[in-house]
């Protein structure tokens, strides 16, 4: 593989924003040029993915200079995996907003914000650079609150005053952590600092950075008790916005979880209590705040900070099994959420409401439609063969081999929530009779609005559904990916040798 | 000057944290502004200080010779006060339009969101 | 604000400011200066200019729409980084330089390019938020 390649998913999103930046006001060709350009990032990072699998970890130095002092790029299985992952929710975001982000937002720069947040992600995913991973997530958090505040109603005003808030928090606080590793360690190459760090005797300082990492990560991926930003913010923006976040935004705290407590601070035992017992809280919260929510859109913003517990707790177990589940049920996790917030705005488009209570007959109207939406929702749950069955499995198994019996407990009360919840969201939605209650009469509903809109709707969640039902179906491809990461992430050698020592250089 | 640098770094947590406490938007804002400042101490503290040697090799010879400052520190803090700019103003101008729709800076009256429906 | 004096003196600042700001893009390279701090130096000319005549004539003045020198930034900047991938199959960003010095401009390479490319980024988007908050207030 030319090393260059692992430049472009990043370049050729921010190429794409500009682009569309010259066609600022022209929306009918960023639709189109949004569109076929997802399709190439998606082609774009597929070729990184494979191309990974077949030769190995991929790196490559900004600027040719060499590491750790220059700022390297890793494409190792995680990482492109992760970054195929955002091109294909990028591409059913795209698409899906092509369709029902209205006129006034697509004038004030919605696609150019959204294809540097999917840079940004990208970014995030394949840098090996602490500080530079600390800029791709200002990157991203400055989109994030451009496409939250978006449109300025009232509720996303109000929304974007927490998320704002916390977010930025939690990027001080990471600052602040960066600025301790870099004092103790005197670099900021991810896979130098992990050499370093070994040899630092105060261990006490150590530590202290790294519940500044659990934090600063934690209130970015949504971990009890930094969680409270995330349901009183999501269900404000425009459905499109709340997929692309739901699906990825705190999948990059979680990534970076994985990360740095795998490649920094390997083996700490108190970091690992931490890790679990916030997990486990974080399960147990978010499955019981979604239980007594009546809006869509909210349950579903509580389900992400339930199933967050259960990557979490992976990395908490740290056995590699563990890793195994906490990154396959990261791959499902990515495809699905994506997916339901997707549903929820084809639902508000279909009913013109997200409360439970005014959702139903949907069956009666759209029979195949309602035959559409179970795929997500019951991939959620897990029901075999879908695509969250496997990663549970993976998790029991984890918790049993380390006789972790609360962990056991709490995931075992986190599936059987979230299945009450998915059962309680399939009857409100389809079998319920639809209530006397009309919808807002200025809405345009979905059966008013031209076929090819139409179209435009359910197609994005076809191919996400695909996608989670060949993460089901063909689970044995996606357990031996997730097997092989987990092995690259108990052990780092190969990670460090890949940046540290790349061919033609020797190895110590 | 590193005990001086401390104290001030400190100071800055402290204040940042005060005002991100109380109940008004504006105070919350300058209590980011505040930490933002505090971190970038930090940082300048963090690289190994060292009074009166900058890293600039002279002309004459190839390498540098005594101690010099660590310039890192001061790209990562160059980066970060951009990035902390452009926040912030984004955070002013948040301000600003919350203030205009919700008609208060109260932040326990701007809760509509978390409201049980 | 309506004032003879500064008026007269934008009118002579203006210029001298814009040479300042192209003389510190061109000697950040190596030296104090730079893309950054240039495009300020070159947005604060045509603010000084809008405070001592308004807005529309400064906006007159710059021909150009600000929102369009920021994509144009952006490329050249993003440009100027691929440029050696394309060229000799070298990471992004790497400096590309002709073996020749020009002079006044002194080397010309890519970082030059980049540097170009963040001056008009500065310079728009400064001009942007500026003259978005002054027409919204």
């Amino acid at each position: 593989m030319s090393p260059q390649l692992i430049f472009w998913p990043v370049l050729f999103q921010l190429l794409l924003a500009v682009a569309l930046l010259f066609l600022w006001r022209k929306v009918q060709v960023q639709r189109a040029v949004s569109i076929a350009g997802s399709t190439v990032a998606v082609v774009l990072s597929a070729a990184l993915f494979t191309l990974t699998l077949r030769d190995g970890i991929g790196t490559v130095q900004a600027g040719n200079w060499p590491a750790p002092f220059g700022i390297a790029l890793v494409s190792d299985t995680l990482s492109s995996l992760l970054v195929l992952l955002t091109s294909l929710a990028g591409l059913a975001v795209s698409v899906f907003s092509s369709a029902s982000v209205t006129g006034a937002r697509l004038k004030f720069g919605y696609f150019p914000v959204f294809h540097i947040l999917l840079m940004g992600l990208n970014g995030a995913f394949l840098t090996g650079d602490l500080f530079n991973l600390y800029v791709w997530f200002e990157v991203i958090i400055i989109c994030s609150f451009v496409l939250i505040t978006l449109g300025t109603e009232r509720k996303q005003l109000e929304g974007a005053v927490k998320y704002f808030t916390l977010n930025m928090l939690a990027s001080i606080i990471f600052l602040t952590a960066i600025a301790v590793i870099y004092g103790l360690t005197g670099s900021l190459n991810l896979a130098d600092i992990s050499i370093q760090i070994a040899a630092i005797e105060n261990r006490f300082l150590v530590e202290i950075a790294a519940v500044l990492f659990f934090v600063g990560f934690g209130i970015k991926s949504a971990v009890f008790p930094l969680y409270f930003w995330l349901p009183a913010s999501y269900h404000t923006p425009p459905d499109a916005v709340s997929a692309i976040f739901g699906g990825l935004l705190t999948k990059v705290g979680v990534y970076a979880y994985l990360r740095i407590f795998t490649l920094i601070f390997a083996g700490d035992a108190f970091i690992r209590e931490l890790l679990v017992t916030a997990a486990i809280l974080t399960i147990v919260s978010g499955a019981l705040g979604a239980l007594i929510q009546n809006n869509l859109r909210k349950v579903f913003s509580y389900l992400i900070v339930c199933h967050i517990g259960f990557m979490i707790v992976g990395i908490g177990l740290g056995t590699e099994t563990a890793y195994a589940g906490t990154v396959s049920y990261l791959i499902h996790d990515i495809v699905v959420k994506t997916n339901l917030f997707l549903v929820a705005g084809l639902i508000f488009r279909v009913k013109g409401s997200v409360s439970l209570r005014d959702i139903g007959g949907l069956y009666k109207r759209y029979p195949w439609l309602s035959l559409l939406i179970a795929v997500p929702l019951f991939s959620l749950v897990g029901i075999p063969p879908l695509s969250g069955f496997w990663p549970k499995i993976s998790l029991f198994g984890a918790a049993t081999e380390t006789r972790s019996f609360w962990v056991l407990g709490a995931l075992i009360f986190g599936s059987v929530l979230t299945l009450i919840i998915v059962a309680k969201v399939w009857a409100a939605a389809v079998w319920k009779e639809p209530s006397g209650k009309n919808p807002p009469v200025k809405m345009v509903l979905f059966d008013q609005i031209s076929k090819e809109r139409r179209i435009l709707y359910v197609l994005p969640i076809v191919l996400l559904s695909l996608v989670s039902l060949y993460i089901g179906f063909g689970a044995e491809h996606i357990q031996e990916i997730a097997g092989r990461v987990a092995a690259d992430l108990i052990n780092p050698d190969a990670y460090i040798e890949a940046v540290l020592y790349p061919a033609g250089k020797s190895s110590p | 000057m590193h005990l001086l640098l401390a104290i001030f770094t400190g100071i800055l947590y402290a204040a940042g944290i005060y005002m991100i406490l109380r109940r008004s938007l504006v105070k919350l804002i300058i209590g980011l502004v505040l930490l933002g400042n505090g971190v970038n101490l930090l940082i300048f503290l963090m690289g190994s200080l060292v009074k009166g040697g900058p890293p600039i090799i002279p002309e004459a010879s190839k390498v540098i010779e005594g101690p010099f400052d660590d310039p890192i520190p001061q790209a990562l803090i160059l980066t970060a006060i951009v990035i902390s700019f452009g926040l912030q103003s984004f955070a002013i101008i948040l301000l600003k339009r919350t203030y205009q729709v919700v008609k208060t800076d109260d932040l326990d009256e701007i809760n509509t969101t978390d409201e049980f429906a | 604000m309506n004032t003879l004096i500064l008026k007269t003196a934008s009118k002579f600042l203006l210029p001298l400011l814009l040479m300042f700001s192209v003389f510190l893009l061109l000697r950040g390279h190596y030296l104090p200066g730079g893309g950054f701090v240039g495009g300020l130096v070159a947005s604060i000319a045509f603010v000084l200019h809008a405070f001592a005549y308004d807005m529309q004539s400064s906006r007159r003045l710059l021909r150009v729409h600000p929102g369009f020198l920021i994509p144009a930034g952006l490329a050249l900047a993003a440009l100027s980084g691929i440029f050696p991938m394309v060229y000799s199959d070298l990471p992004f960003m790497t400096g590309v330089w002709y073996p020749e010095s020009v002079p006044v401009i002194g080397s010309i390479g890519t970082a030059l390019f980049f540097d170009i490319g963040v001056y008009l980024v500065v310079v728009g988007s400064v001009l942007t938020i500026i003259m978005t908050l002054s027409e919204s207030a």
